[in-house]
C-alpha cells in the first residue's frame, strides 16, 4: 500500500520554479503530441512549424515582438498589484479604456497636423491616465470601503467593453461598421518598416516602439521594487498587512497608488495596440490581452525583468499558433501549456512524499 | 534527491531545446493535411498552411471558423472547389483571424511564404490587405465585400445576394399570407449599406407576393452570436411574425421559428438549413468557387487586372436553395409561389430583372415618403451606399459617390422600423 502525501516545502531553490515550468511545458507538449499523433499528424512536424513561425523565421522576431508588447505592458501592470496581493484582474478593461482615450485624442481632440511627437506623447498620457482611472476605482473602493477588488476590477472590464462599444457602434462608427476611421499617420507609432528604405531587411516588419515602452517600464519597475520606499511598502503590505499597519505605513494610499500605476500600464498597453498595430479603435480589437497578461505575470513570478522574456516567449507561442489549422488545434496546445504550467505551480510550494504502509514512526529522508 | 531533480530537469530542458530545434529546419516529408473523424462523425482536415513546390498556391484568410455552416463555410467551399477543379493547384487557409490586431500579420506571413493568390474574406481585412498588397506586387490579393482596389495586384469581389434575398422575400410573403399573420421578421446584423440593401430587397420581394404583408426588423450588431440571433427571432415571433428571415450566420432563428411551428429562411451557405429542412423555406447562398477559380486562372495566365467584381446569379455566384440546378424546392414552401419564384429567377438569370430593376423608382420609404424617385434606377454606388464621408473614411478614391444612398427602409417595413442612427 503506497500513499502519496503533499508536504509544504520549507525552502524553495532558486532554480526549482524554472525547472518545474520547463517540465510543465514538456508535459503539455507531450500530451499535445499524443493527441496530434492520434489524429494522424506528425507532432514533430506540427511543433516544428509552430516554432518556426513563432521564433525561427527572419521576421519572427518582429511578429513576436508585436504580439508580446501588450502582454508585457499589461503583465507588468497586473504584477505590481499582485506583488501586494491586490488581485487586479481587470487589466483588460483598463487596456480598453487606454485605447479609447488614445483614440479620442488622436481622432477628435488634436488636429491631424499635430507633430508626431506631441501627438504620440498626448496619446500615451491619455492612455495611461484612462487606464489608471479605471484601475483606481477598484483601488479606492478597496482602500476606503474594503470592496473585494477581484469582483470590482473584473466587473469594470465589462463596463469598459460596453463603454467603448457604445463609441465604436455609435458616435465614432463609420458607415455602420463597428470601427472608427483610421488614425492620421502622425498618430502611428514608428515601426521598423518605416526605415525599410534605408535598411531593406526591415521591409514588412511591423514591430513598433511599444515594446520599447515595455522594456523601459520593466527596468523602471525593477529599480523601484528594489530601491524605493514604495517598492518596500508593496512587499511588506503584501506579506503582512497587520505588520505594515503597525509600522505606520499608509495602506490605503499605497493601494491607491499601486492601482494607479497598475491600471496605467494596462492603459498604455491599449494605447500602444491602437497606435502601433490597429491604427483605429474597433470592436473586439483586443483578443483578451489583459487576461493573458495575468498568466504572463504569473509565469514570470512577478519579476519585471523575467516578464520581458516570458512575454516574448508567450507572444511567439501565439504567433506560432497560425501554423496549424483549424485554429482549435494550436488553441488546444496553448491551453494545455497554460494548464500544466499553472498546475505545476503546486510543486514549487509542495513536495510529494511517497509513504509505504510502514510504521507510523517512519521518518522520511529527502 | 535534490541532485536527482536537478539532473532530471536539466535533461528535460535539453530535450526540450533539442526537440524544438530538431523539428524546425527540415522540410516535412509527409502530407501536410490529414483527415480526422471527429467524435460526432464529422470529418476535420488538420493542415499546416504551407506552399507546395511547382504548384499554384492559393491562400484564404477567414474571419470565422470553417465549421460555421454559414459565411466562412461558403468561402471554404470555394477553396475546395479550386483544389478540386483547378489544374495543379494547392490551397491553404487560416481561420478565425481577428480583424484588428492579427489580420495584417497573418496576410503578410502568407505573402512571405510565397502564396500566389491570397483571398481575404471579411470587410475588416480591407485596409490590411491593401497594405500588404502594396508590399508584394507579384502576388494577387483579392478582398471580399470591400470597395478598394489598386494596380497591379489588388482587387475586390462581391455579389448580388440581394437578388436572392428578393426571392426569399417572395417565399416569406407567400408563407406569411398562408399563415394568415401577414407578418415577416428580419434579423439585421449591422446598419451598413450591404445589410440595408439586403433587407430592402427582401421587403420588396415580400410585397411582390403579399401586398398586405408587413416586415418587422431587429438589429443585433453582430454577424455571429447564437444567443443574440435566437433572442432576436423570439422577439420577432412574440411580435406576431410567423416567418423569420435572418441576415446573420447561424440557423438559430430558423430553429426558433420551427420550435413554434413556424418557418424561417437562413443565410449564406447551402448547409445553413441542415437538419431544419421541414421548417426552412430556402437559403440565399454564396457560390464562390467558379469565380474564385476564374480569378486564380487569370492570375496564373498573368491576365488578372484589379477590378470591383460584382457577381450575380447570372454568373452563378449566388443561389437560392431549392431552385438551383439539382435542387428541389423545400417542402414547407407554399406550392403556388414556386412557379412565381422560378419565373423571377429565370428573369434574373437572363438579365431581365436585376438589382437595378429591383431598385428603380417610384419606391417609398416606410414613412410613405419618396425614397427613390419615379424612373430613377439606383446606381452601383447608390446600392453600396458610397457616401462621400464613407469613401473619405476608408480612403476609397476611384468610385463615384452615391446620389440616392442606401440609407432608408423601403415601404413594406413596419412604419416603426428604423435604421439605428449612423453617427
Amino acid at each position: 500500500m503506497i500513499r502519496f502525501r503533499l508536504e509544504r516545502r520549507e525552502t524553495t531553490s532558486r532554480w526549482l520554479p524554472i525547472f518545474t515550468t520547463i517540465g510543465a511545458v514538456l508535459v503539455a507538449l507531450l500530451m499535445g503530441a499524443i493527441l496530434l499523433a492520434y489524429g494522424g499528424l506528425n507532432p514533430m512536424v506540427a511543433y516544428g512549424q509552430m516554432f518556426k513561425v513563432g521564433f525561427a523565421e527572419s521576421y519572427s522576431v518582429s511578429d513576436t515582438l508585436v504580439k508580446s508588447t501588450p502582454l508585457l505592458l499589461a503583465g507588468l501592470g497586473v504584477s505590481i498589484a499582485f506583488r501586494m496581493r491586490l488581485w487586479n484582474i481587470g487589466a483588460e478593461g483598463q487596456l480598453l479604456m487606454g485605447a479609447w482615450a488614445a483614440t479620442g485624442v488622436a481622432l477628435f481632440i488634436l488636429p491631424e497636423t499635430t507633430p508626431r511627437f506631441i501627438m504620440l506623447a498626448a496619446m500615451s498620457i491619455a492612455g495611461f491616465a484612462a487606464g489608471a482611472f479605471w484601475g483606481v476605482i477598484p483601488g479606492w473602493l478597496k482602500a476606503k470601503m474594503g470592496v473585494n477588488e477581484i469582483i470590482s476590477s473584473l466587473m469594470l472590464t465589462y463596463v469598459a467593453t460596453f463603454f467603448i462599444n457604445y463609441f465604436v457602434f455609435g458616435p465614432w462608427a463609420v458607415g455602420g461598421f463597428p470601427l472608427t476611421k483610421k488614425f492620421p499617420r502622425n498618430a502611428w507609432f514608428p515601426r521598423l518598416l518605416d526605415w525599410a528604405d534605408a535598411i531593406p531587411f526591415f521591409r514588412g516588419m511591423t514591430a513598433h516602439i511599444g515594446f520599447f515602452y515595455g522594456v523601459v517600464a520593466a527596468i523602471l519597475l525593477y529599480i523601484l521594487f528594489k530601491h524605493s520606499k514604495w517598492g518596500y511598502e508593496l512587499k511588506v503590505i503584501g506579506d503582512n498587512p497587520e505588520a505594515a499597519r503597525y509600522a505606520g505605513m499608509n495602506i490605503s494610499r499605497t493601494v491607491i497608488l499601486t492601482m494607479v500605476i497598475s491600471g496605467g500600464l494596462a492603459g498604455l498597453a491599449g494605447m500602444s495596440e491602437v497606435a502601433g498595430v490597429v491604427h483605429r479603435l474597433q470592436e473586439n480589437f483586443s483578443p483578451g490581452y489583459g487576461f493573458t497578461a495575468i498568466i504572463v505575470a504569473w509565469l514570470a513570478r512577478l519579476n519585471p525583468l523575467a516578464m520581458i522574456i516570458v512575454a516574448y516567449l508567450f507572444g511567439g507561442l501565439l504567433v506560432g499558433g497560425d501554423a496549424i489549422q483549424p485554429a482549435g488545434i494550436p488553441l488546444m496546445i496553448q491551453g494545455m501549456i497554460m494548464f500544466c504550467v499553472i498546475s505545476a505551480e503546486l510543486f514549487t510550494k509542495y513536495r510529494i512524499r511517497i509513504k509505504r504502509n510502514a510504521p507510523l514512526t517512519e521518518v522520511s529522508h529527502g | 534527491m535534490k541532485k536527482l531533480v536537478k539532473t532530471l530537469s536539466l535533461l528535460l530542458a535539453a530535450a526540450f531545446v533539442l526537440a524544438a530545434c530538431g523539428g524546425a529546419p527540415e522540410a516535412p516529408p509527409e502530407p501536410e493535411t490529414v483527415t480526422v473523424t471527429g467524435f460526432d462523425g464529422s470529418e476535420i482536415d488538420i493542415s499546416i498552411p504551407q506552399v507546395e513546390a511547382d504548384k499554384t498556391n492559393v491562400a484564404f484568410v477567414y474571419v470565422g471558423v470553417i465549421g460555421d455552416a454559414g459565411w466562412t463555410y461558403a468561402h471554404n467551399q470555394g477553396r475546395e472547389y479550386i483544389e478540386a477543379n483547378g489544374e495543379n493547384m494547392h490551397t491553404a487557409y487560416i481561420e478565425a483571424v481577428p480583424e484588428g490586431a492579427d489580420a495584417e500579420r497573418v496576410i503578410r506571413s502568407l505573402a512571405r511564404q510565397g502564396f500566389d493568390v491570397i483571398f481575404t474574406t471579411s470587410f475588416g481585412y480591407m485596409d490590411p490587405t491593401a497594405t500588404v498588397a502594396e508590399e508584394f506586387q507579384d502576388i494577387d490579393f483579392i478582398h471580399i465585400s470591400g470597395q478598394k482596389k489598386a494596380e497591379p495586384n489588388f482587387g475586390n469581389v462581391f455579389g448580388a445576394l440581394e437578388e436572392m434575398q428578393y426571392l426569399s422575400g417572395m417565399a416569406a410573403g407567400a408563407k406569411a399570407a398562408e399563415d394568415g399573420s401577414n407578418r415577416v421578421g428580419y434579423i439585421a446584423p449591422f446598419p451598413i449599406a450591404e445589410v440595408i440593401r439586403l433587407s430592402n430587397a427582401t421587403a420588396l420581394g415580400m410585397r411582390a407576393t403579399c401586398p398586405e404583408c408587413v416586415m418587422d426588423i431587429r438589429w443585433i450588431f453582430t454577424w455571429f452570436d447564437p444567443v443574440k440571433e435566437r433572442e432576436a427571432a423570439e422577439s420577432l415571433l412574440d411580435a406576431g411574425a410567423t416567418v423569420i428571415i435572418t441576415g446573420a450566420d447561424t440557423p438559430g432563428p430558423v430553429q426558433a421559428a420551427a420550435d413554434r411551428g413556424y418557418t424561417g429562411i437562413a443565410h449564406n451557405s447551402t448547409e445553413s438549413c441542415n437538419g431544419l429542412e421541414d421548417s426552412c423555406l430556402g437559403v440565399p447562398y454564396w457560390n464562390w468557387g467558379p469565380v474564385y477559380l476564374d480569378i486564380v486562372e487569370a492570375s496564373v495566365a498573368g491576365t488578372y487586372t484589379p477590378e470591383d467584381y460584382y457577381g450575380s446569379v447570372a454568373d452563378g455566384m449566388v443561389g437560392f436553395l431549392g431552385f438551383m440546378e439539382g435542387e428541389e424546392p423545400l417542402p414547407a414552401l407554399p406550392t403556388e409561389v414556386i412557379p412565381l419564384i422560378e419565373a423571377t429567377l429565370a428573369d434574373m438569370e437572363a438579365g431581365l430583372f436585376t438589382r437595378f430593376d429591383m431598385f428603380t423608382g417610384p419606391i417609398n420609404n416606410n414613412q410613405g415618403e419618396v425614397a427613390i424617385p419615379d424612373g430613377y434606377a439606383m446606381t452601383q454606388s447608390d446600392l453600396e451606399g458610397l457616401s462621400a464621408g464613407y469613401m473619405d473614411a476608408f480612403g476609397i478614391a476611384d468610385r463615384p459617390a452615391c446620389e440616392v444612398c442606401m440609407d432608408f427602409l423601403v415601404e413594406g417595413f413596419d412604419e416603426t422600423a428604423e435604421i439605428p442612427p449612423l453617427n
